[in-house]
């Protein structure tokens, strides 16, 4: 899958289920979690849904707000594991 | 252990140190479980250890007998060290919320240092790292660890023994605060005898056993996190799993993974925790992991929901988990803890009744679950021993059963004064108005909402004037044009919380990234002072905020009108 098809997917979630403002302009590199955008449930919320869209399981230590408080992180993080398979 | 039969024999909360002598020794106190690290096993032997040196440590830096202490700390274990010490001491606890990333620091400073200018706090202790920050900019003296651990040596080395505190029965143990800023803010005033009571009768309630282990990921700031899940273990002698909040909101796995490896028994849970639980843990973290050990999950401290009830058993029956672990309590601060408690091993009883005459006539009526006005209320349970609940009409009418208005308290566990505010009377005629509406029902209580604006969220009081404060101060923002309201959300479980505001400039209205831009800002503010996460801001213009006849904004109506809106 390209890369920019899963910054598409993830935005759209962020913004349609995390931020609930689906014309919200979310920046690619914007501190989501930190900036008070997301409520605390989003590090669990975001797992799930990358396990069911892209099958791709994110450990739990892995769910911290330094490591997934940006759309660039939350790319990353799931290009890196769909690069395993 | 201490029952409603041996209640006599207990004056204070500092008979729990004796108490754990002669009781589960082998058993350890704590047991502090973080993801990706080992779990901390603290023996009996270490806590009263731990604990006697804070203790000491506070004698030793004049810390006196009545004196407030409010502990801003990060960390659980010390948190919980420094409690019971200055408990030990006569020094009076208050637990205060953790700082988080999200929160401001110069914020949460100046709101430490104006509690303790209105409180008239001693001391405030906290971590090593935000003592030196916190030094000088509050009226009152600031220890981190060392400076205690340094008075906790020296008092060794001098062979200053350290002489327990006996406290009267009456004399105030520890202050809950409630959440809000500070000038909302009121210190619940509890005396070991309130506690002592309360744990005594809610022991009853959930038939507590010395094999009862506790597992808690709650905020220790909060009533249900500080009784239920940390007074009632440590006193009682039983193991208190314990898991940070944050650790717990963004792995919920880990609480199963604590019940399953320790063999929990007793859990504690805000509404939304549920719907948390049975939609974001993922299949493979709880494979082979067993809850058949839960004797209850008692659901708490925000409306309940069946329908959140029903969505965690489906998802973890296979875990073992079944319909009579799940009950019900009915709780708040100023009766300590539980009013009332679902009887132990039954589900919690469910009265199916006509919405309609419910929210016209104040009547719960039952009706067939297929009756097309049929709504389900989840039983509180009763009251537990020892308190007394009334409903009163708006007039001060006491109701019969079936009909709705607010409940008001009387009970042996109420707190003894807010705090220093004694413009602020808790009592009238001996009861307590809890704000909450509710109706009795064979002997049950049942809440339905309440008589004031105050939004739960997560489990957590949020005050509306506190949200539209922060919002009034957004450039752009019409001042005094802000209304926050709480928005009932069957997918989490709880309230989420809206905010619709008036822009000064109403042809912002039509430019997108200049309302975007606002919005933003609403919801970054909102996150850094208070903590509190918005999910829907709405920006309006003139004339579309409704307002009482004597000009203020109507919360209510207005939320009824966005809902309408919305669709």
């Amino acid at each position: 899958m390209e890369e920019q098809e899963i910054r598409s997917r993830l935005r759209e979630f962020i913004t349609r289920d995390l931020i609930r403002d689906e014309l919200y302009e979310l920046a690619d590199d914007e501190g989501i979690i930190t900036a008070g955008l997301m409520d605390s449930f989003a590090l669990a919320e975001f797992a799930v849904y990358v396990e069911g869209e892209f099958d791709v399981y994110i450990p739990d230590a892995d769910l911290t707000v330094a490591k997934m408080n940006t759309l660039d992180q939350m790319v990353d993080r799931v290009i890196q594991e769909l690069q395993k398979k | 252990m201490l029952t409603l039969a041996n209640r006599t024999q207990f004056s204070s909360l500092l008979d729990a140190v004796t108490l754990a002598n002669d009781a589960g020794q082998s058993r350890p106190a704590i047991i502090y479980c973080e993801t990706g690290r080992e779990d901390i096993f603290i023996s009996r032997e270490q806590f009263q250890r731990a604990i006697l040196e804070q203790a000491a440590a506070m004698q030793l830096l004049g810390l006196r007998p009545g004196d407030l202490v409010v502990i801003a700390h990060t960390q659980n274990l010390a948190s919980i060290y420094l409690f019971w010490g200055a408990m030990l001491a006569g020094v009076i606890p208050s637990m205060f919320p953790t700082l988080t990333e999200k929160l401001d620091p110069e914020i949460y400073m100046a709101n430490l240092a104006e509690l303790a200018r209105l409180s008239d706090v001693r001391a405030i202790l906290t971590t090593d790292e935000f003592a030196g920050q916190l030094a000088g900019r509050v009226a009152c003296t600031v220890y981190g660890s060392v400076g205690l651990a340094q008075a906790a040596a020296n008092s060794r080395l001098t062979g200053a023994g350290f002489t327990p505190y006996r406290p009267d029965p009456a004399q105030i143990a520890f202050l809950q605060h409630s959440s809000g800023t500070t000038g909302l803010q009121k210190g619940v005033a509890l005396s070991h005898w309130a506690v002592l009571n309360q744990l005594a009768s809610y022991g009853e309630a959930i038939q507590l056993v010395e094999e009862d282990v506790v597992v808690s990921w709650l905020p220790l700031y909060h009533d249900m996190g500080l009784i239920a899940g940390f007074l009632l273990p440590l006193f009682q002698g039983l193991p208190l799993v314990l898991m940070s909040p944050f650790d717990w909101v963004s792995r919920p796995a880990t609480l199963f993974r604590a019940i399953d490896r320790h063999r929990g028994s007793l859990c504690w849970l805000p509404n939304f925790a549920y719907n948390h639980c049975a939609r974001r843990i993922r299949r493979r973290d709880t494979e082979g992991f067993s809850a058949a050990s839960i004797r209850l999950f008692i659901n708490c401290s925000e409306p309940v929901h069946d329908e959140s009830h029903r969505l965690f058993l489906e998802r973890f029956a296979g875990l073992g988990v079944r319909p009579e672990m799940l009950a019900v309590s009915y709780a708040m601060a100023e009766n300590t803890f539980a009013v009332t408690q679902t009887p132990a091993g039954e589900r919690a009883k469910l009265d199916i009744i006509n919405r309609a005459l419910l929210e016209e006539n104040g009547q719960a009526r039952p009706v067939d679950p297929d009756h097309p006005q049929a709504v389900i209320k989840v039983s509180c349970g009763p009251t537990i021993n020892g308190t007394t609940v009334r409903v009163e009409d708006n007039q001060g009418n006491p109701l019969p059963e079936r009909r709705v208005g607010e409940l008001l308290l009387r009970s042996d566990c109420m707190l003894r004064e807010y705090y220093r505010r004694p413009d602020l009377q808790p009592f009238h005629d001996g009861w307590y108005r809890t704000g909450d509406r509710g109706y009795l029902a064979g002997g049950e209580v049942y809440i339905i909402g309440r008589s004031k604006d105050l939004i739960i969220n997560a489990g957590k009081n949020v005050y509306p004037q506190d949200i539209e404060a922060i919002v009034n101060g957004v450039a752009g923002i019409h001042t005094g044009r802000a209304v926050a309201f709480g928005v009932p959300d069957r997918r989490e479980g709880t309230e989420l919380i809206a905010v619709v505001a008036e822009v000064t400039d109403s042809a912002l209205l039509d430019d997108p990234p200049a309302r975007v831009a606002i919005e933003k800002v609403i919801r970054q503010e909102v996150a850094r002072q208070s903590e509190t996460t918005l999910s829907y801001v709405k920006l309006v213009g003139p004339k579309w905020l409704v307002k009482t006849s004597s000009g203020k904004i109507a919360r209510a109506a207005n939320r009824e009108k966005w809902t309408a809106e919305r669709g």
